[in-house]
């Protein structure tokens, strides 16, 4: 195998690789997709929601043949306080009205199988489970891979091999991911059955319900908690901030099971039956930890290159990671008509990425990991807002304060003019 | 629903446990409890545990997330590296 060449070797069969293997095979390239898992899919954890808009500009109308589980109709989020929760909720016939607007729950055993299948259909082979040990650099070129003792080489590589990029990291692409840059996510899928879960959920048919929170799971850490309606079954997980696990004694097992004994959870769970466990990192330190994309024969996308958002009410790393992997694709499609893999052709990738929404959102939410790690959002509010709403909804025939004034107050009381003014400045920062 | 220990939420898992060798190195004789303590708290799986002022660690329940290497790296884990394709944990559902 050794002396043959592919066009491309892509490493990584998550969403970000089978996506650009879909493109490439299509356009009639020798392509190579390695991944370490037994199957597409078998390392791979996430939330659960997936933006449609950037795999409907690979396979039109999706939806209507892969794995989803449910579409998403409802959204819900909730600040969190050791009792209680203050709940945002939206539902509306304007949600996932759409294929281009649709967002799907889904699971990544079932779906990266299935986009694995259908990079192969396009003429893709597909490797696994080979680990990939390292990439074969010559005279600082890029020019194939090591894996089980055997070297393939490619006019290009393509890195898709998630946040974990341990090949990127080889060759001084990017650094090792530091606690502030990373959370970690783990959770659990807990089986209730379609009928009880749209019950529960005020859900009709294939109907879905994304679900986070902020607050009492990681118990001020910064973090949250998440609840994704699968068919049968609910994805319920926490996200914790790496270099904030320690400002309290809970582990991060204690906080899933803290999050599923809260009483705004528990009730929902009731006669559930847990059938899995995963963890898995998330990046979210957003435009700041993205690094180099491209080098000479090689290209970064997805999770390997930073591309996620994590903004407290919806986590996006899987559309990202599939435009990259389509732009990456385009990229190489250009290079091969050019003839020439050097970083200098394969900057187009970057000039890709910057005019695609994945810089756009990155950049318009930059702010935002400053304003993660304001601790009151995660120790205060919630607690301000259970407040709040706690006198709101309780009618005991006291005489008491408007709720304007007692809202007033209960701010003033916790919170210095100066941190005020410094915490709606990062607000605005944000924006 | 009933509380879960970790053995139980581990055992919920499939997995393939390469029995002859551990895709991540730590230095069991590690003496900084602050240190100790980060990855007792962090680690999804509890694969550290620190009992009589000794630490432990065992790799069989790894779920692979990487979160000790980036919080220990070149301090209690000395080297984290992927299991062999083939090994570790397979998620049927993720
Ligand atoms: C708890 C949590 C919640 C999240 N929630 C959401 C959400 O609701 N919505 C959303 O859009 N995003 C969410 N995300 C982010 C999203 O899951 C990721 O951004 C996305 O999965 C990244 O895809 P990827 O293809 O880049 O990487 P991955 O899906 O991680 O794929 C990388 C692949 O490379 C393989 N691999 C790695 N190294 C090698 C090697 N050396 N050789 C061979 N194969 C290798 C791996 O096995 C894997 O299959 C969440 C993440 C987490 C952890
Ligand atoms: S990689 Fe994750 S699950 Fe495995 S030992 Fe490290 S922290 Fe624990």
């Amino acid at each position: 195998m050794s002396e043959e060449k592919l066009d491309a070797i892509i490493v990584g069969g998550g969403l970000a690789g089978c996506s650009a293997a879909i493109v490439l095979a299509k356009a009639g390239l020798e392509v190579l997709l390695i991944e370490r898992g037994d199957y597409c899919g078998a390392k791979n954890m996430t939330g659960g929601r997936l933006y449609g808009h950037s795999l409907e500009k690979i396979i039109p109308n999706f939806a209507e043949i892969a794995p989803i589980e449910r579409v998403v109709k409802k959204e819900q989020v909730s600040l969190m306080t050791k009792d209680g929760a203050l709940d945002i909720g939206y539902r509306s016939a304007k949600l996932s009205s759409e294929p281009e607007n649709a967002s799907y729950t889904v699971l990544r055993g079932e779906f990266d199988t299935w986009l694995a299948q259908q990079a192969e259909e396009a003429g893709a082979m597909l490797l696994a489970p080979i680990l990939v040990d390292k990439l074969l650099v010559e005279d600082g070129k890029v020019v194939g891979v090591e894996a089980t003792g055997d070297q393939l080489y490619a006019d290009v590589v393509i890195l898709a091999d998630g946040v974990n990029s341990l090949l990127a990291q080889q060759i001084g692409m990017k650094p090792e991911l530091e606690p502030h840059q990373v959370a970690v996510g783990a959770k659990e899928v807990i089986r209730l059955g379609e009928d009880v879960i749209n019950e529960r959920f005020g859900l009709r048919g294939n109907e879905g319900v994304s679900w986070l929170s902020c607050g009492d799971p990681s118990d001020g850490n910064f973090g949250g908690g998440l609840l994704y309606t699968n068919k049968d079954s609910v994805s319920v997980g926490v996200v914790a901030t790496l270099s904030d696990i320690g400002h309290s004694d809970l582990s991060v097992p204690e906080m899933l099971d803290r999050f599923k004994e809260h009483p705004a959870i528990a009730p929902y769970l009731e006669g559930g039956k847990s059938i899995e466990y995963s963890a898995h990192l998330v990046p979210e330190e957003g435009l700041a930890m993205v690094p180099e994309l491209y080098r000479d024969g090689v290209l970064l996308t997805g999770d390997a290159a930073g591309f996620c958002i994590n903004l407290g009410y919806t986590v996006r790393g899987m559309d990202f990671a599939i435009e990259s992997g389509r732009l990456a694709a385009e990229a190489v499609l250009r290079a091969r008509e050019l003839g020439d893999f050097s970083a200098q052709t394969l900057s187009y990738y970057k000039t890709l990425v910057d005019n695609s929404f994945i810089m756009r959102d990155m950049k318009q939410y930059k702010g935002f990991p400053t304003l993660l790690t304001q601790r009151a959002i995660f120790e205060d509010l919630p607690e301000i807002a259970d407040d709040i709403a706690g006198k709101l909804f309780t009618v005991d025939g006291k005489p008491g304060d408007s709720v304007i004034m007692y809202a007033v107050n209960l701010i003033a009381k916790r919170t210095s003019a100066r941190e005020l003014v410094d915490g709606i400045t990062k607000i605005l920062e944000a924006f | 629903m009933r509380k879960m220990t970790i053995d139980d939420k581990l055992g919920l898992n499939k997995f393939n446990v390469d029995e002859s060798y551990s895709h991540i190195d730590v230095d069991l004789d590690y003496k900084d409890e602050a240190e100790i303590r980060k990855l007792l708290l962090a680690c999804p799986a509890e694969c550290y545990k620190y009992e009589d002022g000794k630490l432990l660690f065992a790799h069989a329940g790894c779920l692979e997330c990487g979160t000790c290497r980036v919080l220990s790296h070149g301090k209690i884990v000395t080297a984290w590296r992927h299991p062999n394709g083939n090994f570790g944990v397979q998620f049927r559902h993720g």
